[in-house]
Formats: structure tokens, sequence, C-alpha cells
């Protein structure tokens, strides 16, 4: 057993540090947050030549680096930490997860060498009802000769109006929960699907809505087999969890930074408020917050690791990402919320980035379901699965 | 980061589990479960008896230097021991106070002829010690001790005189560990020793306070000229300080994966009741069983950073920073989750005039995880000054 980073671990995490600190600077953000696709084009083709961050854990044999989850979460806990505006979640935690766990040997040759050379890309899976498990899938496909039509209109689909590939899921006619469940992988570009970007509170992550309307959709797009596609969904969704967790982490140390320098300068009563002990507890208790935080998703990332290379850990994998999301998403909010109120006045304007620290949190913690939501996954597995041991396993 | 324990780890994990089942049986079957937290009075000699069966096993020491009789176990080892130990229910450890802390004080800083001297007895489970730090006026501020530490030139001894309180076990132990002034002029920090004295001896009275558990635990220790031999100060006088904070630093450590394992089997035994008696439908009760689950795998998953972490210039990371309040807080909450699933029947007692069963027990117990070994206002203090580097609290 050795939990922490290995040396060369530690030199991505610090990599994309120093990248993003100057990169992703507030400057930065603020000018990409309010264009419509989200993010700096520019930017984004750098990091795909200079940094390969797009292809770090997306196999060699598919044009990838091959590095692990470990790494990834590194990364992406950098980019929480810097309100990164990019299609890198969509792009890699969604689509390059879903061809590698559920794309056919041809898809994967095709598709992840193309995503490794910084082609974007999405999953669409969610209607409107507000669910984020089977029963979210509202789309419909029908056979239709040879291949299928897709009907149906997805809702808070990341980056959805400017991906270039989509993974998108949808169910047999009647069919409910994990029955009858497919996915597929198209590209964007196909005539007839039509796409709207979605203006949200949190500027920084880009939402849309996809409509397709009995759209034709060819065989060799579908991924494993017709109508069992849930259990394969289930897992990618459980590896985007971890990894929107990661970026919660990372947002929520940075709002207790930000606010530890800003009580260390602030004086009120001749005192820097930070000497003040009502200031200094909130400030601990979000410390405790964040770096339990951080141990729920360096543990969630080793388990990914091991269920994407089918090791026996695996099986945890829905365990360890409800847990790390759970916590995860109730810290971030409290630092960014509490880290407003320690800001005083300041806090509550533009001009100061808590705000957008305390908007991302919000937005994270909805997506993928909030605390509540993998609490009750957890409880179910807890209370009703396994009659013996406690234990939580089948938590889909 | 890697997970696994290694080969040579798991048959190490056999061996305890193999000798753990041959021996914590018969007559030792009894006290399996018991003399934990809040039930340090249940099976007393039948726990003494069991630390002597413990010796023989080769399981006391194990952390320790081969060269003082210990085992020279690794970390993992360790940690593999105190799993397994509360796996089988071993019962609480009469010895812990002497095996945690006074030995691992004594290798770092005390002489070679008091190693000889007071290591051998710990290691056999002979001799039990006691902690005497706290004060009437010395609590949260421990450096503010008033008892007196006097050198009796005359007949070359040290003769201490003054009063400390909530001494947990004083009444069965063999030796106190005693912080007291050595000059009589300093204050604060300064002018201490660290001393070693046999409990048995007319200077030295004991009176016990009844608990809100009804029990008693814990003693007040009144110290009238009691006798310490001119070699049982470990460091110089007025060194004191460093040894009792240097001690301080052995109570976090290895341990605290085997306590995990015994909240473990009390979270257990909650859930159980939850689903026998129907609490488990209630959807706020479900809510908080699986805020358990998440906060007890994060224990265990933040321990496994800290225990990874090196960290050999004695200086604590930041995930061995929140653990105290992290888990003291877990644990507080624990105790009144299992009231509140247990319902109305949490009030009914297994007896008159006060037999508490066991959840009720944690219940009230857990009330004092937070004050001692420093209050969760302290551990806040601690975390926004040296973590987070906020200025100090006035002192008085
Ligand atoms: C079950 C139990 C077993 C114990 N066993 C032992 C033992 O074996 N040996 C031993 O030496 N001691 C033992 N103790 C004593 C324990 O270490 C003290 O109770 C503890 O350090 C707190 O001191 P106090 O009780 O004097 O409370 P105080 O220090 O008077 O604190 C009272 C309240 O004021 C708060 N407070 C104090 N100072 C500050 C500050 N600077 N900032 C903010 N808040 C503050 C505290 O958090 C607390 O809420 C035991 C205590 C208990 C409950």
């Amino acid at each position: 057993m050795d939990f922490r980073f290995t040396e060369e671990q530690e030199m991505i995490r610090a990599t994309a540090e120093a990248f993003l600190a100057d990169a992703s600077n507030s400057a930065a953000v603020r000018q990409a947050m309010v264009t419509e696709q989200g993010h700096d084009p520019a930017l984004w083709q750098k990091i795909c030549s200079e940094m390969c961050w797009q292809a770090m854990h997306i196999p060699e044999a598919y044009g990838g680096l091959g590095l692990g989850y470990v790494e990834l979460v590194a990364t992406l806990e950098q980019m929480g930490r810097y309100l990164f505006c990019s299609p890198f979640y969509s792009s890699v935690c969604l689509a390059a997860n879903a061809l590698l766990v559920a794309g056919s040997e041809q898809q994967k040759t095709e598709y992840l060498s193309q995503l490794a050379a910084g082609t974007t890309g999405t999953l669409a899976y969610t209607g409107s009802s507000g669910r984020w498990d089977a029963d979210a899938v509202e789309a419909v496909c029908v056979a239709d000769g040879d291949g299928y039509r897709v009907s149906g209109s997805y809702r808070y689909v990341p980056d959805g109006h400017t991906a270039q590939l989509l993974v998108i899921a949808a169910r047999e006619q009647g069919s409910v929960g994990a029955e009858g469940i497919s996915l597929f992988v198209l590209p964007a570009a196909t005539a007839g699907i039509s796409r709207q970007w979605l203006p949200t509170m949190d500027q920084t992550r880009r939402q849309a809505q996809l409509v397709f309307d009995n759209l034709p959709v060819p065989a060799t797009a579908l991924m494993g087999e017709a109508g069992k596609g849930w259990s394969k969904l289930a897992t990618i969704l459980d590896l985007a969890t971890v990894a929107i967790a990661a970026d919660q982490v990372g947002g929520a140390q940075q709002s207790l930074d930000m606010t530890v320098d800003y009580l260390k300068e602030r004086v009120q009563f001749g005192r820097v408020i930070a000497s003040y002990q009502a200031v200094k507890h909130k400030t601990a208790d979000m410390m405790v917050k964040v770096e339990a935080s951080r141990s729920a998703v360096y543990y969630a990332a080793c388990i990914a690791d091991e269920a994407l290379a089918g090791g026996p850990l695996g099986r945890e994998l829905a365990e360890a990402a409800s847990i790390a999301k759970a916590y995860c998403s109730d810290t971030y909010f409290f630092n960014a919320g509490c880290g407003i109120q320690l800001h005083g006045g300041v806090g509550f304007t533009a001009e100061y980035d808590i705000q957008l620290y305390f908007k991302r949190a919000k937005s994270t913690e909805i997506f993928l379901g909030n605390g509540a939501y993998h609490r009750e996954r957890i409880a179910r597995g807890l209370l009703e699965a396994h009659p013996a041991d406690g234990a939580v396993e089948a938590l889909t | 980061m890697k997970l696994s324990f290694s080969a040579a780890d798991e048959a190490f994990r056999n061996e305890v589990a193999d000798w753990l089942a041959a021996n914590l049986c018969g007559e030792f079957e009894q006290i399996r479960y018991r003399g934990g937290p809040g039930d340090e009075h249940s099976y007393v000699q039948e726990r003494k008896a069991w630390e002597r069966k413990l010796h023989e096993g080769g399981w006391t020491g194990l952390g320790w230097p081969c060269a003082y009789g210990g085992r020279g176990a690794t970390i993992e080892q360790q940690v593999i021991f105190n799993e397994e130990y509360a796996r089988a229910g071993g019962p609480g450890r009469m010895g812990h106070i002497g095996e945690t802390l006074t030995g691992p004080t004594l290798i770092a800083f005390g002489t070679e002829q008091q190693k000889q001297r007071f290591l051998p007895g710990i290691l056999r489970g002979e001799d039990l010690w006691c902690q005497g730090y706290s004060e009437p006026s010395a609590g949260s501020d421990l450096a503010n001790v008033k008892t007196r530490a006097r050198y009796d030139e005359a007949r070359g001894r040290w003769l201490i005189t003054g009063q400390k309180v909530w001494t947990s076990l004083a009444h069965e132990s063999q030796y106190c560990f005693v912080i007291a002034r050595t000059d009589p002029a300093s204050v604060g920090q300064k002018g201490l020793g660290f001393f070693l004295l046999a409990m048995d001896q007319p200077g030295i009275e004991v009176r016990p306070i009844e608990q809100l558990t009804g029990t008693s635990e814990f003693n007040e220790v009144f110290f009238d000229d009691a006798v310490c031999g001119a070699d049982d100060i470990v460091g110089a006088p007025g060194e004191g300080w460093k040894v009792a904070m240097g001690l301080l630093g052995f109570e976090r450590g290895v341990s605290t994966l085997g306590q995990q394992m015994l909240f473990q089997n009390e979270f257990d035994e909650v859930v159980r009741i939850a689903r026998e008696n129907g609490a488990a439908a209630d959807p706020a009760l479900r809510q908080r069983i699986a805020d358990a689950h998440v906060g007890l795998r994060i224990m265990r998953f933040n321990s496994m950073r800290m225990l990874s972490g090196g960290g050999d210039d004695g200086s604590l990371s930041r995930e061995a920073m929140i653990y105290k309040l992290y888990w003291a807080t877990w644990h507080r909450n624990l105790g009144k989750l299992a009231m509140d699933v247990l319902g109305p029947e949490s009030e009914i007692l297994d007896g008159a005039p006060y037999q508490l069963n066991r959840l009720q027990s944690l219940f009230l117990f857990t009330r004092s995880d937070t004050i001692y070994g420093g209050t969760n206002q302290i551990q806040r203090n601690i975390i926004a000054e040296r973590a987070l580097g906020m200025p100090r609290e006035p002192r008085g």
C-alpha cells in the first residue's frame, strides 16, 4: 500500500498547476466565459499540441499517452482550481470514457485516436426529468432497416453545442429504468441534429440542448449490444462522477486559499480579520472538508484505474464515485459559500473571483447528482442489497 | 498510488488472524468487543490476563524496535494487526497508554537505563500506565500546570506535590507520567519536567470521578511529596514540554485504522437495527446513515494518505492535522444517529440503577471524544494557525 502520488504523478500535477495558473488566470476565465463556445479555441489547440492532456488516459494503442486515472484526477483538480473553461471534461471524461468502456474495437480505433488528437466530444443522455439515473434517458430509438432512428431532446449536455463527436443514449419505445437502453457514437455534424446553447448561471461550464427528430443512425454507430447499454453507461457515469469530484476539490481548495489570503490583509477594529477566532474556526472547518474530499477523490481515482484495467477493486467503483461526489459537492458549496461570507461586501461583487467559484460549486453539485442523490444510492446498497455484511457492492 | 498490500503483508495478515482465532476464545470469549471507550471498567482482570496472552504471542510492542524487545513491524504490518484485532473483536487494550505513549516516548527521549527499566514491564502487559497532564487550572492550556517537582538533594530524589485531574485509569495503573514544574519561578512552557512515578506509594492518592455514564474511568490524583527517583526524569529539568509534546505526536498513528474498525463494528450495529426496526425506511435517517458511511470510508482513505505520507521530519501533513477533529466529530454524530435510529427504545436502560447498553454508552461517551486529546475548538485553532498561517490567539 502506498497511497500517495509517485514522483511522476507529482510532476504532472505540478505542471498542470503552473500552466493553468497563467493560462487560466482570472482575466482569461472572464474572457472565455462570456463567449458562446465558452472557451478559447487557441488555448485548447495549444493544450492539445503541447500538453497532450486530452490524450492522457487513452491507451497508447489508440494514440494516447497510456497514463491512468490518478494522473487525470491530479490534472482535473488543477482545472477546477483555476476555473478552467474548456471542452476537456466533456471530451475526455465523458466521450473518451464512453468509448473506453463501451466502444467496439473498431470504434475505439477510429474515435479514440481522434479524441487523442484533440477532437472534442461529449455524452448526451439526460432528458428534462432532472434525474441522473437510468430513468434520465428519455430519447427513443427504433430499429429501421439496418440501422436505427432516434427521436427526443437532451438537456444539460456539457459543451453539447460545440462538441464534434457525440455519444448518445436512447431507449426502446416503452422501456423503463435500466431496460432497453442503447448507446451510439456519431459525429455531431450529422445532418438533422439541432443543437442549442443554454446560457447558464455558472458561466465557466457550458450546457446545451440537443434535439433529434427521427434521425437515422447507422448500425455501425451502435456501441455494444442493442438494449443492453445501461451497465456500460452506469460505469461511464461513475467514471465521469469521479472526474467532476476532482474539479470540485480544486475549486474548494482555491475558495479556501483565496479567502485566507483576503483575511490576512483586511483590517477591522485595528486587527487583521484573520485574527478573529470565529473566522479562524470557519476556515479550519473548510480545510477539514477539503482534505477529506481530496482523500475521497484520490481513492476513487485508484479504484477507477482498477475498473478500467479490469482489476478486482474495480467493483467498488460505484460506491467510491458516490462517496466522492456526495462529499465533494457539499464541501465545494460550503467552502465557496463561506468564502463569500468571509469576504464581506466585496464577496458580493462581480469583481472578486469567489463568486465564480460559488457558481461553479452549485453547477457541479447538481451535475450527475447532488449529495442527497448519491447518499440515497449508498443507502440503498447498505440498507437493502446485502443483509449479511453491510458492504456496498452493486449500487446501480 | 497503490492500494493493495504485498503478498508478504497478506501472509502476515493471515498469521495475525489465525493467532487471534486460536487464542481469543475459551476464557477470553467473554471479553470480545468489550472494554473499549466507555466500557473500560469492564472485565479488568480478564483484560489484564489478555495483555499477558498478547505478550506470549509476541504481539505487544509491535512497532517498537527489536532492540527493545519489540517486533520492528512496518507501518503496513501495524495497520494490518490493528485491523485484524478489531475485526476479531479484540478487547479494549488495558496497556494502550504504556504501549502507544510511554514506550515510544522513552524510546525517543529516554536514557538507556530508563528503557531497560520500564520497557519490559510494558511489553509483558504487567505495567499499566496513566497520563498525568491535565490539572484543574491546566486543561486546554496545558502549559499552565502548577504541580511542582522539588529536588531533594539530601536523599537524591524528586518530590512531587500538586494535583492532576481527569486521569484515565489511574486506579488501575502501576505508573504515571507527570508533567510538573521544576523551576518554581517559571511560567508557561519553560521550567517543566517529565517524570515517571510509581503509583503505589503513600504520597499519591487517587479519587475516582463519576462520569455522566455513571461509571468512573477517570480520577483526581493528589500528590503530596510523592517520590520519584533521581533517574526517572525524561529529558533535562526544564525540557519537559518538549518531551510532553513529542509524546502527543505518538497519539496519532497506526492505531487509527484499528480504531476505525471499532467504529465500523458500531456502525454495522446501527445499520442492523435500522433494517430491523423500520428506521431504514425513513428518508431523513437514510441520508444520515449514508452520510455516516461516507464519513467512515473517507476517514479510512484519509489515514491511508496519512500513513503513506512519511513525514519523518516530525511535521504533520495536512491530512494528519485534520484527523482528530474529523474523527471525533464523526464519532459523536454516530452516537446521536444510533439514538435516533433506536427511537423511543433508546431511552430504555438494560437495568437499574444505570445500566447502559452498548449504543447508549456510545452516545454518552462520544461527547468526550471532542474534549479529550485537544478539544474541537483547540484543534481548529491549531489548524488555522499551523496549516493556514493565521495569527495566533492572544494569550493572557
Ligand atoms: C473522558 C476523558 C478522559 C481524559 N483523560 C485524560 C488523561 O488520561 N490524562 C489527562 O491528562 N487528561 C485527560 N483528560 C483531560 C482532557 O485532556 C481535558 O479535558 C481537555 O484538554 C480540555 O481541558 P478542560 O477540561 O480543562 O477544558 P477547558 O480547557 O476549560 O475548555 C472548556 C471549553 O473552552 C474551550 N476553550 C478553551 N480554550 C480555548 C481557546 N483558546 N480557544 C477556543 N476555545 C477554547 C474548550 O474548547 C472547551 O469547549 C480527559 C478528559 C476526558 C473528557
